[in-house]
This record gives C-alpha cells, structure tokens and sequence, in this order.
C-alpha cells in the first residue's frame, strides 16, 4: 500500500491514511458539540416548522441537504408558500447569504491544497463551519484538510438529521428546550474572545461589533446586515495604510 | 405552487447560497496571485466578522421590551468570565447557555 500522500504536512507523514482519518475525526468532534446542540434545536425547529406549514417530511430533509444555510432555509419556508417568484428568491437568498463573501476572502490561504475536498469545504461553509475552520487551532500531527472536512461533515449531518427528525416527528416532540438557542450566541462570543486574544490589533474586532450594532439600530433587524458588511468594509479599507503599518512593526 | 415550481424556487435558493460561497474562490483562483487588497481584507475582515456574528444572534432581542434583553447581557458575562477564568471553549458555552436557559425558564 502507498500512505504517501500529495500534500506533506510534518506531523503526520508517513501515517497510515485510515489512521489520519481517525485522527482528524476525532481532533474535530469536540469543536462541533456546541454546534450539534445547536443545530439539533434549530434543526428540529426548522423541520417543525415545515411540517405545520404542510410540507412532507421530504422538503427539509432535501432543503438541510442542499442549501445547508440555516436562516434562509426559513425564509424559503414563506417563498414557497407565497407566489411563485424564482427571481425574488434569488435576490433575497443574494442578500440573507452576502456575509458569506467575507468568509471565502478570509479562508482564500486556508483551502489551499485542500484537493477535492475544497469543494465540499466551501458548499459547506456556514457561519459555524467558517468559525470553527478559521479560529481552531489544529494539531500538527492532523491533516488541516481533513480536519477542516470533519468539521463541516458533521454540522451538515447535525443539521440534516434535526431538520429531517423535525419534519417527521413534528409537533409530537414537546420538551422545555426554552433558552436553548442561545448556545449558537455563546458559541460565536468564544470565537469572538479566541480571536480577540490572537490579535495584536483589536481595532477590526471593535469595528465589527459597532458598525454592526449601529446598522442594527438604524436599519433594523431584518435590514442591518448588508449595510453593516458594506460599513466595515469601507471603513477597513481607509484605515489599510495604519493596520497594515502596525502589523509590520507589531 | 405546482412541484416544478417549487424545485425552481429551492433551486434558486441553492443558486444564490452556493454563489455567496464559491464567488470568491471562482474570482481569486489558487493558482494565481491573490491582489494585496484582497489578502489584507482575508487579514483583517474575520475579526470584524465575528464581531457582526455576535451582533447578528442578538438582533431580535429587545431593550425596550420583554426582558429588556437582561438574561442576554448576563449570559454573555457569565461566558466571558468562564472563558476568561478557564479557557475551555466547551465549558464557557455549556456554562452561559445553561445560564441563560434558567434565566428565561424560571426568573424573567
């Protein structure tokens, strides 16, 4: 049997190729509990959500497959109850799903030679999956291709399974699970905090948080995201000269 | 809605969300150099992310209304002091929604 493999990392050289599976699976577990508790209630939620509006069981079992972006999935619940408007539910996904533009940038470097995988790697990039590929820190002796793979293999599949268990068991399931959600808020202050504590300049990290909060409370909910991506954006892009600067003597 | 156009709708839904992703690898391909701007941005943009994450789960909360988005600031304290103390990525998340979930469910 050949173990060589394309891409050479130091650490695990040279180890069988069923083992580095293992390995990579097992390093990038503990980083998705938070997201299996998450997406198990938002998932259910969603598949609940479904199966009162009067969809089978089939429409989020394919829909948590195919689109794998928990807040538009939502919204396609109403684009497919109303009239049909393929070009409005074009835009509107356009518009829900623009942050992840930001992600792909920031993740260029990151899915090098990353092989086939690439492709999965970026269909499965949500919010979560992005966080947990940017921030952890992965071991030496782990395949960062593999592990980065795991990571949005299982969230797919948390994701999947909740939403296909809502749409089936629907409004049986009944348990106090009030407040649960805010386990994705916690998961994405600990990213917040883990990057924070790696940044020399926290400069950016302020940005996010107050162009973000101002967008918030001029546009409202449903309407902050695009104009807060486009403030952050600009602003960064003045202060290039200065971060850049300080980066160097830093 | 008739099936066809309901496969129409959630394809169009798959095409916009695919086209969020795979943009910017299909603009700055591996193989070629990635502009400066654009590798200052991949820098610079993750922290200001995040920071829009944060701000993007508590959008539907209320200061007006409600719990005035109390059981929200006190969990998020609890995580940055959990997070502070320890470090432990599973324990401060684990520790503020369990906060959080007895806030809603038995004091507010």
């Amino acid at each position: 049997m050949n173990y060589v493999q394309k891409q050479k990392g130091p650490g695990y050289q040279g180890i069988p190729k069923r083992q580095q599976y293992w390995r990579a699976l097992k390093t990038a577990f503990p980083y998705t509990i938070p997201i299996f508790a998450g997406f198990w209630f938002l998932g259910l939620t969603y598949g609940i959500y479904m199966n009162v509006s009067g969809f089978s069981f089939l429409y989020p079992m394919l829909m948590s497959l195919t689109i794998f972006a928990g807040s538009v999935e939502f919204v396609a619940v109403n684009m497919l109850l109303g009239a049909f408007n393929p070009l409005q539910a074009l835009t509107m996904t356009l518009m829900i799903n623009a942050r992840h533009l930001f992600y792909g940038i920031s993740m260029l470097d990151k899915f090098k030679g990353t092989g086939l995988k690439k492709i999965y790697l970026i269909f499965g990039m949500c919010d979560e999956s992005f966080s947990i590929n940017y921030t952890a820190d992965i071991p030496e002796d782990v395949d960062r291709g593999l592990f980065m793979f795991f990571v949005t293999l299982l969230n797919h599949f948390y994701w999947f399974s909740g939403a296909t268990l809502g749409g089936i068991f629907g409004s049986f399931i009944q348990f106090n699970t009030e407040g649960l959600s805010f386990v994705m808020t916690a998961m994405f202050v600990v990213i917040f905090m883990e990057q924070w504590l790696k940044d020399k300049k926290h400069t950016s990290a302020l940005l996010g948080l107050g162009l973000s909060l101002i967008c918030l409370l001029v546009f409202g909910a449903d309407n902050f995201i695009i104009p807060a991506m486009i403030a952050i954006l600009g602003v960064l892009t003045l202060l290039r000269a200065p971060l850049e600067k300080g980066e160097e003597n830093g | 809605m008739t099936l066809t156009q309901q496969i129409i709708t959630i394809g169009m839904v798959v095409l916009g969300t695919m086209l969020t992703r795979f943009l910017p690898f299909l603009v700055f391909p591996a193989g070629k150099p990635t502009p400066k701007y654009i590798q200052y941005l991949g820098k610079v943009l993750p922290a200001a992310v995040f920071g829009l994450l944060v701000i993007y789960c508590l959008k539907d909360v209320s200061l007006i209304s409600g719990s005035h988005g109390i059981p929200e600031l006190i969990s998020i304290a609890v995580v940055v002091v959990l997070h502070c103390w320890k470090r432990q990525m599973l324990l401060s998340i684990a520790g503020g929604t369990i906060c959080y979930m007895l806030l809603v469910q038995f004091v507010f």
